[in-house]
């Protein structure tokens, strides 16, 4: 039987009235790489820092390596490496100093630290930066600080919280060819995003969460393939006239929904629909056929977009 | 594995102080002028312009005003050493660069980092109380065999403020509003109104109120008791001793309390 790394039944946190995280289950087997998708505000964030050890669940159980964060927090949090939403980098040291320190919080000996230093750096391709000051790196950089800093203590599992927002695409690709890399060693991720195409890219398995609850959970393909068909197609006809098409449409596809700026048709073969609408004399200004993706899984969930 | 929790739920709060040292490591000749420049500034000014004039009156309690001044020049030093070195780490860790979020996300605990930046605050406060004292040295403002008593007097004070500062800086969230507040209704205030320049019994009762809260007037009392023939009977001594003692407990246990209520979120 795979090992169970963190179990929760009806996980819940409330702040007052509103609830943030609301009864939710989920295991996380070790070596998996775990994700939480959904928009900003679902509650992922929340849950991660339930997870973290540094929030207090309102209710609900929650095993992380056996233990009860509410209980075993410090314990808990040895094993864990975190890299959070916002960067917590200390500006004014270097980018060696940065990970000798995190490393001493971990109770790690100097000698430990200062062996395991060129290996990080070199893994967060930061080598020649080593000496530099925090506050002159790039967005990108800070990040890969980030992850190569919760590596310092060898944690057992890695959680990410939006490990790309604000990074421009380069930045992004450098970081998730890093990530995959510390997924093919092994390390337990859990990540949280509301990128589809990052929690395609990084996620064995994830949950869809909107509001506090869980929507789905499976793998990426899997959700794709049961909430939605093999391909989109997508219409333009310009906002005035999208609406009034829509009825048109509707008889032609499996699914249709629409955005302010364009109507998604679901359907086996894009193409062959794009045929069947042309032949009715139906003439979009522009036409898309794509792969479905985890942006129409949520769709079909909610009825709202991922990034609003 | 070679995380050693039972390390860091005995020593966390040396290995924060530890990064604190080093980030203060960075600013070390900023730090180091102005505890050179500082002192001399003042005694020469005041120590040496204003004491002429009351020396020339037989000096204040039948010492030398430098003699008289220097304890409290020495206090008022460490708080505002302790108080500097608290304020801006907390409004640092808290919102600028959120650097207590990532000690928080490791087995350090919240109370471990309040009492962390506190140590640290206190060892730039050593430093700069030992210049001080150099400098006071040297300018002849210590002519007792007992004059470098009014060092841990001195320290005292500096703990006092800044365990109270400690709590302050971090229940206050809006660093506009803490730093209007503390720089124009406590810092000044206090310096000025702690007998620090001329005895507190000189001023009208009502006035007097301002030293007996203040951390610098019981540092001061205390430094003058032990540096010359200052008055000062047992009671006196354990009211001083007693009030300073209490601002470090208290302000070091709400600290603790405000900084695991922040970093939970």
């Amino acid at each position: 039987m795979t090992e169970m790394l963190i179990q929760a039944r009806g996980l819940t946190k409330t702040y007052g009235d509103f609830v943030a995280v609301d009864g939710i289950d989920f295991d996380v087997a070790k070596g998996e790489s775990f994700g939480f998708l959904g928009p900003n505000g679902a509650g992922k964030s929340t849950t991660m820092r339930i997870i973290g050890a540094t929030s207090v669940r309102t209710s609900g159980t929650l095993t992380i390596l056996g233990k009860d964060p509410e209980v075993n927090g410090p314990q808990i949090r040895a094993h864990l490496g975190v890299v959070p939403q916002q960067d917590n980098l200390d500006n004014e040291l270097t980018v060696s100093e940065n990970i000798f320190i995190y490393g001493r919080y971990f109770g790690l000996s100097s000698s430990f630290i200062n062996k395991k230093i060129p290996e990080l750096l070199e893994f967060a391709q930061l080598e020649e930066k080593k000496d530099t000051k925090v506050e002159a790196l790039s967005g990108g950089m800070k990040r890969r600080l980030t992850i190569a800093r919760s590596l310092v203590s060898e944690p057992d599992i890695l959680m990410l919280d939006e490990p790309t927002t604000g990074l421009d695409p380069q930045a992004r690709h450098i970081l998730w060819d890093r990530l995959f890399r510390l997924k093919e060693q092994g390390v337990t991720l859990l990540i949280t995003t509301h990128y589809m195409d990052e929690a395609e890219q990084l996620c064995d398995r994830l949950i869809v969460m909107d509001r506090g609850k869980i929507m789905a959970e499976d793998s990426p393909a899997q959700l794709i393939k049961t909430y939605s068909t093999k391909e989109v197609l997508e219409v333009r006809f310009g906002s005035d006239r999208n609406q009034e098409m829509v009825e048109v449409l509707r008889p032609l596809a499996d699914r249709i929904e629409v955005l302010p700026d364009r109507i998604l048709l679901y359907a086996t073969d894009g193409e062959q629909l794009l045929e069947q609408i042309t032949a009715k004399g139906i003439h979009p200004n522009t036409s898309l056929v794509r792969r479905s993706s985890l942006e129409d899984v949520f769709l079909r969930l909610t009825g709202r977009s991922l990034v609003e | 594995m070679s995380t050693n929790i039972r390390k860091v739920s005995r020593f966390g709060s040396f290995h924060i102080a530890e990064a604190r040292i080093r980030n203060m490591a960075k600013w070390s000749g900023i730090i180091l002028f102005a505890a050179v420049v500082n002192p001399a500034l003042y005694l020469v000014s005041i120590g040496i312009g204003v004491g002429s004039l009351v020396d020339a009156n037989n000096g204040v309690n039948g010492v030398s005003y430098l003699t008289f001044l220097a304890p409290a020049l020495l206090a008022s030093a460490a708080i505002q050493g302790s108080s500097d070195e608290v304020i801006f780490p907390v409004m640092d860790g808290f919102k600028w660069n959120r650097t207590f979020f990532g000690m928080r996300s490791t087995p350090i605990t919240a109370r471990q980092i309040s009492l962390g930046v506190f140590l640290a605050a206190m060892f730039r406060t050593v430093v700069s109380v030992v210049i001080y004292w150099i400098v006071l040295y040297f300018f002849g403002a210590l002519e007792s065999g007992t004059a470098w008593l009014a060092m841990p007097a001195a320290l005292l004070a500096g703990a006092a403020m800044g365990a109270v500062m400690l709590a302050l800086a971090a229940k206050i969230e809006n660093e506009n509003f803490f730093f209007t507040l503390v720089g124009r209704f406590v810092m000044i205030p206090m310096f000025l109104f702690s007998g620090t320049f001329y005895p507190l019994t000189q001023m009208p009762i009502f006035l007097q109120f301002f030293g007996w809260i203040s951390p610098l007037w019981h540092a001061t009392e205390l430094g003058r008791y032990l540096t010359y023939d200052y008055p000062l009977s047992g009671l006196q001594l354990s009211i001083h001793i007693c009030v300073l003692a209490s601002m470090i407990v208290i302000g070091l246990f709400l600290s603790a309390r405000i900084f695991h209520k922040r970093l939970e979120k």
